[in-house]
């Protein structure tokens, strides 16, 4: 006997000092990965990386209020200027004369190789005269005031092309030589990190360092009242994971604290309370080093679901302590339903509920088995904890009373499954963003900055995949042929693509191609200035220009280095081991201040006409809801799986359908009750309320099964909820409080969480677990435990 | 482009429509007095006009001058329509801070204030439309010269950005019709815009 005690207590050192190393060694996160699908289809691979490490994931767009105009553009300037001369930034943009100068100049300077009009056609004796004749067009409108000085060296207008083509919808205000808002009291900043988006650590290091230069730029010159605010999908993720971090930190203290204080209140003993804690501590262990082993990386959401093992780990040593081992195989088969339950959620394709799944199954196993056979094993030979005696009688007396709530149950039922049928189209929210764990006012100010800065949130993308980077700029081009199609008819306001920037080496081949030399040009020049009041002797430097465009080297990446152009080309233009891809976002149509939806159907034909094969149209916005939605009909269906998986383990380890239903019955209650509920006073539910009802069931079966003696008629095998003649019921009663009580409080913790998904949970299962209680005290075949409960004195 | 720096794509467009902002109030009743502030109060109570006009752009680049004309619209407080018919078809409909302009098939809508070297201006201009004499005088010099019958408004622009393109816009009038604009730029080029009554 000691032998096997000193055995087991080996193994399990042996086990948790592994585990411990493992958890030492483990990678964490609180990316956004935990929401992203493991197993993507080819579609959701595109978006995955996009949201990861795309043109929108690198963006910050920073703000500086609480100055008056001249304060705040001179920190803008002061900042941009610090910003520049960091390699942690690939762009600053703040609106500033001297970056919109080099842009204009890389423009002009390349507008041959740039232009779309840019044809034979353009240059022959026709198509001079009407270029030529529309820049004078233009030049007598009063305009000529800023556009006469071009017309030497660009009579043809490539410019006025090149930047309508370039042009954004709504360019940003500018005040004082920088972007400001609308109203004028903030100036703005585009930031484009190195990091990518899905890198935290680094966006964490920008947000930083952009902090940083801030605070220097004031120092430098302080103003009282400025101050920088930011956002940005690398903002959120950063403030999403400080938020998880602090949060999971504080809802663990916050329940150990009470359930510390819950069992000491119970137990009265320190060396009782320590060892209590032995089977939570070492399934905790287990959890997190199976979800390390398993996916590689720990999520701190995770590790947030984590407090609620606590709820459950702990009921097995109240178990142990207060009704001794003969209440073990009750326990048991509590625990394989629980296990059941988690099991399911390994499967789920939601990466966070599967490390749940598999954090919580191990946890649980291992507390369970910690409770089974290490603990006994560590109990001291003398070990009492304080008789509970008559918190059990005090409970049976009051539930003796109540027992005519049987009727109430009923009512409650009823009335649930009224509401529930109410609500039925409109129980589920189909949106991510109720789990995204941004909060609602961050969210709110970054739409007001991207209005403020006209730079909307990019949600339809045009993906052309191919195998080299000639091949993608040169589809890029194809499918840009088929988008001016579309925004001559108003489908779209416009687009963005690589090509603008850097053209394909073809197309600038045709394009150099489409010049004239020297003597041709001049000749067709004063054939087509003929009627025009143009005299060619005043076009020397067109010619001077076209003749260096023509043979000029073709352009390449390192020319567009120094302008604001290198990091949005940089973005469009990426690469991996699968090729090369080059995305083009499209801008919707803008009505009365309002970008409208565009017609994707649209989007699709067109290029399905005329552009290469391997183009994707991404609706970022309805891949992510519809992402999400496949997840809930996941969540939904695992937890059916779940459910009938539990009640099939029930049948076959109590035998009799009728005991079965005796366990089943007040757990179904209490997630129609808890169900209705949330619904009735909440806002729809989302994949978190689904999982909370499963774990109803899985950690709410363990106190109903304790109901389940009555209905036992006599030897029921192994799995059998026997538990000896020898623990009183009352003992049994005040057991299933306490560990209740564990249970409610860990959940209930979480149910303060501003964590979404961590909220969610909680305000489930909390009320959840209580309830299965009640339901299964109150359902019980006789009053538990009844009259023959003896009363001293 | 690189000898202004200053060039922005659409600013072809605000100039368009400054002219027609200048020009396009008022044509009827002029009080009989030239003061200013009374000719400002008359200009004020302006509510909505409708004038054809010629313009002709003196420019130094081309060999001869070159004429458009078309039809202005003015609906107080702050909406100005400048239709051109010809040469080419072009229309100009700036209201309040957005301003839209349609040229061939494409249609471009931009905010005046995010052109700060030349919203002063057209903010000027509304100043005249409105008789705003103190937002008038903000930007530009005023003078007002010559009798009622053959009265003469002259703005001379006080921001130097301004300055160096613009050295004065001229607006002349008798009574209650103004006859021309003149935009004289610094170096040389102008361009002067006669008006007339809009065919009925």
């Amino acid at each position: 006997m000691r032998q096997r005690r000193g055995a087991a207590i080996l193994v399990w050192a042996v086990l948790a000092a592994l585990a411990l190393w493992i958890v030492a060694r483990a990678r964490y996160s609180a990316d956004l990965s935990a929401f992203l699908p493991q197993a993507p289809t080819a579609t959701q691979r595109l978006l995955v990386e996009q949201l990861r490490q795309g043109v929108a994931s690198r963006l910050i767009i920073a703000a500086i209020e609480g100055a008056d105009t001249p304060t705040c553009a001179r920190l803008s300037r002061s900042l941009a200027a610090r910003l520049r001369a960091d390699p942690e930034f690939l762009a600053v943009e703040n609106g500033d004369a001297a970056a919109a100068r080099r842009d204009e100049a890389f423009l002009f300077a390349h507008r041959y190789l740039l232009s779309r009009t840019v044809t034979p056609q353009r240059f022959s004796v026709a198509g001079l005269k009407e270029a030529i004749g529309n820049t004078i067009d233009l030049l007598t409108s009063p305009a000529g005031v800023l556009v006469k000085s071009l017309v030497p060296s660009d009579p043809t207008g490539e410019m006025l092309t090149l930047l309508d083509q370039l042009g954004r919808n709504q360019p940003p205000r500018t005040q004082d030589g920088v972007w400001v808002s609308k109203d004028g009291k903030r100036a703005l900043l585009l930031v484009r990190t190195r990091a990518a988006g899905s890198d935290t650590d680094g966006q964490q290091h920008a947000v930083e360092a952009l902090q940083a230069a801030f605070a220097a730029a004031l120092a430098a010159r302080p103003a009282p009242g400025a101050r920088l605010v930011m956002s940005g999908p690398g903002v959120f993720a950063v403030k999403a994971r400080a938020s998880i971090k602090s949060e999971v930190m504080r809802l663990s203290i916050v329940s150990s604290v009470l359930i510390v204080a819950l069992l000491l209140l119970v137990y009265r003993s320190l060396p009782a309370l320590l060892l209590g804690l032995v089977p939570v501590a070492s399934g905790a262990l287990a959890g997190i080093a199976a979800v390390a082993l398993g996916f590689g990386v720990v999520q701190g959401v995770t590790l947030g679901f984590g407090v609620t093992l606590i709820g459950e780990g702990v009921d097995y040593s109240i178990y142990l302590f207060i009704q001794s081992q003969s209440a073990w195989p009750t326990i048991r088969l509590g625990m394989l339903t629980s296990i059941c339950g988690f099991a399911v959620l390994v499967a789920s394709s939601f990466p966070g509920l599967a490390q749940l799944g598999l954090y919580s199954l191990m946890g649980v196993l291992a507390a369970g088995l910690v409770a089974r056979f290490v603990l006994p094993a560590l109990l001291p030979r003398n070990f009492r904890i304080r008789d509970l005696t008559p918190i059990g009688r005090r409970a049976a007396r009051v539930l003796e009373r109540a027992s005519a709530g049987r009727a109430v149950v009923v009512l409650i039922a009823v009335g649930a499954v009224g509401v529930i049928g109410i609500y039925r189209g409109r129980l589920w929210s189909h949106d991510l963003s109720a789990l995204s764990p941004v909060p609602v006012a961050a969210q709110n100010l970054d739409a007001q900055l991207r209005a403020d800065l006209g730079a909307p949130d990019v949600r339809y993308l045009l993906v052309i995949s191919a195998p080299s980077e000639q091949s993608a700029l040169q589809g890029a081009e194809q499918v840009g042929a088929e988008l001016d199609g579309l925004v001559g008819r108003h489908v779209i306001s416009g687009y963005q693509s690589p090509a603008q920037y850097l053209p394909s080496l073809a197309v600038q081949r045709r394009r150099q191609e489409s010049l004239p030399p020297p003597a041709v040009l001049r000749a067709r020049l004063t054939q087509a200035l003929s009627d025009l009041p143009l005299r060619a002797d005043r076009l020397g430097p067109f010619l001077h220009d076209v003749e260096i465009a023509r043979t000029a080297p073709p352009l390449t990446a390192s020319a567009i280095d120094g302008t604001s152009f290198a990091a949005v080309a940089d973005s469009l233009l990426v690469s991996d081991e699968d090729g090369w891809r080059a995305l083009v976002p499209l801008e919707g149509a803008v009505s009365h201040g309002r970008t409208l939806d565009i017609d994707i159907g649209q989007i699709r034909r067109a290029v399905s006409v005329g552009a290469p094969d391997e183009v994707t149209v991404l609706d970022l916005k309805n891949q992510v809801d519809a992402l999400y939605s496949t997840y809930l009909a996941g969540a939904v269906r695992l937890s059916l799986v779940g459910f009938v998986a539990i009640v099939i383990l029930l049948l076959v380890a109590l035998r009799r359908p009728t005991r079965a239903l005796q366990v089943v019955l007040p757990l179904a209650l209490a997630v129609l009750t808890v169900t209705a509920c949330l619904r009735l006073f909440g806002a729809p539910l989302t994949l978190l309320h689904v999982v909370g009802m499963l774990l109803i069931v899985a950690v709410g079966s363990n106190y109903a099964l304790f109901f389940d003696r009555r209905s036992r008629d006599g030897a029921a095998g192994a799995g059998s909820a026997g538990h000896g003649g020898d623990v009183p019921r009352e003992l049994t009663l005040a057991s299933l409080l306490v560990a209740n009580a564990a249970t409610v409080v860990a959940f209930g913790v979480l149910a303060l969480s501003a964590v979404p998904v961590l909220h969610d949970l909680g305000e489930t299962v909390a009320p959840g677990a209580l309830l299965a209680l009640i339901y299964a005290a109150l359902l019980a075949r006789e009053p538990f435990p009844a009259s023959r409960a003896k009363i001293p004195g | 482009m690189r000898a202004d720096g200053k060039f922005t794509r659409y600013a072809r467009w605000l100039a368009g429509g400054l002219a027609g902002l200048l020009v396009v109030s008022h044509s009827p009743c002029f009080a009989a007095d030239a003061q200013l502030r009374q000719l400002m109060s008359l200009l004020g109570q302006r509510q909505h006009g409708e004038v054809s006009f010629v313009e002709t752009d003196y420019l130094a680049i081309l060999d001869r001058p070159v004429k458009s004309s078309g039809v202005l619209v003015y609906d107080a407080p702050d909406r100005l329509e400048k239709r051109t018919l010809q040469p080419k078809r072009e229309s100009l409909v700036l209201q309040g801070d957005e301003l839209t302009a349609q040229r061939g098939h494409r249609t471009y809508h931009l905010q005046l204030s995010a052109y700060p070297q030349v919203a002063p201006l057209v903010d000027a201009v509304r100043d005249t439309l409105a008789g705003n004499e103190a937002g008038l005088e903000k930007v530009f010099q005023v003078s007002l010269t010559g009798p009622l019958e053959d009265w003469k408004l002259r703005l001379v622009p006080r921001d130097r950005a301004l300055a160096r393109k613009v050295s004065r816009v001229e607006i002349s009038g008798a009574r209650d019709q103004i006859r021309s604009v003149e935009i004289r730029q610094t170096d040389g080029d102008h361009s002067v815009m006669t008006l007339a009554p809009a065919a009925p």
